[in-house]
């Protein structure tokens, strides 16, 4: 018997193999990963998903599996879907916010720009950059734009 | 013809003598079909696998196994069971369509969407924050002197005032009670 069998074959009460599919991903040292992995997917299922994939994607394949088993155990009605139904609500409500505050965002801008466009209708101000008769910029003088045209 | 109505008779009698047969099942539910075995009345899986949906035991089948499904729902109390079946259901497909991730990959890519959305609330409230206060500088003022108008686009964002962030805190997410897990 391996006298360092992974926390698989530990729980399993088997002997541990050097080409053991559970022992890099569940080391002795952690019992509880695959206590929880196998208690909510079974070994079985768990080898068999371990083995469809390739060896460089089974590590976060065994990390994902425990976290969702952790979920399970923690809720057993909803497990983490009761996370993706939270972050769902979360994210409407994020997006509900950023509508209203550009809608206001959008209200004030326009009511600005009309509030700059009545003003230069009543006071005939033409833009600031506009020179007067000496080529100095003067926005506060009042231009007559029918002199322009002299 | 009567030859025939003794034998149908005898094989009633037969039936009667073994003793207890319960009747079979005409409509075994889907996962008895899939587990090729009798439906009892009282088949737990019967309310929740219809024999119309062979593909939903199917898939839950193949991630968590019958036997597992049968614990996770003997845990419940009854009125929550249709919605843990639903919750193994979806588990189940997003894990055959992802099987390295499954419904980790999905969290992670909401958070990743609600961190975006958190910025672009900070940076909206901002801009919103600027506009608020120049609509009141411009109420405060007697006139409106051209001049004095900040027309250039925004560039330096405020600080948004304290309260913003409220909308979405990372630590208050029901994950944080789980190990840190370093998302893909």
């Amino acid at each position: 018997m391996n006298s360092s069998r992974c926390a698989a074959c530990k729980h399993l009460r088997r002997r541990c193999p050097s080409d053991c599919i559970f022992s890099p991903y569940f080391p002795a040292n952690n019992p509880r990963r695959f206590a929880y992995v196998h208690k909510i997917y079974g070994a079985s299922n768990v080898g068999k998903i371990l083995q469809d994939l390739p060896v460089s994607r089974r590590a976060e394949a065994a990390d994902s599996l425990y976290y969702e088993a952790y979920c399970r155990i923690k809720d057993p009605v909803y497990g983490c879907v009761g996370l993706i139904t939270i972050l769902h609500q979360q994210i409407y409500d994020a997006q509900c916010q950023l509508a209203r505050i550009q809608a206001e965002i959008a209200a004030l801008s326009s009511q600005s720009q009309s509030e700059v466009q009545q003003y230069r209708q009543d006071e005939n101000v033409g833009p600031s950059f506009l020179p007067d008769q000496n080529g100095v910029p003067n926005s506060t003088s009042y231009y007559d734009i029918s002199t322009w045209f002299d | 013809m009567w030859r025939a109505n003794t034998a149908v008779e005898c094989k009633a009698k037969r039936g009667i003598m073994k003793g207890h047969q319960e009747p079979r099942s005409s409509s075994s539910c889907a996962a008895c079909k899939f587990l090729k075995r009798r439906c009892t009345p009282n088949c737990q899986f019967a309310p929740y696998f219809r024999s119309d949906e062979p593909k939903k035991f199917a898939k839950v089948h193949k991630v968590f196994g019958a036997s597992n499904v049968s614990k996770i729902l003997n845990e419940v109390a009854e009125e929550q069971r249709e919605e843990t079946v639903n919750s193994l259901v979806y588990e189940a497909e997003v894990r055959l369509q992802d099987p390295v991730y499954g419904c980790i990959g999905a969290i992670a890519s909401l958070q990743h969407k609600m961190v975006e959305l958190q910025h672009d609330l900070i940076l909206a409230r901002a801009r919103l924050a600027c506009y608020v206060d120049q609509q009141q500088r411009h109420d405060s003022e007697s006139f409106f002197d051209i001049d004095h108008v900040n027309m250039a686009p925004l560039v330096d964002i405020q600080e948004p005032s304290a309260g913003v962030v409220d909308a979405f805190d990372y630590n208050a997410l029901p994950f944080d009670q789980f190990s840190p897990f370093q998302f893909p």
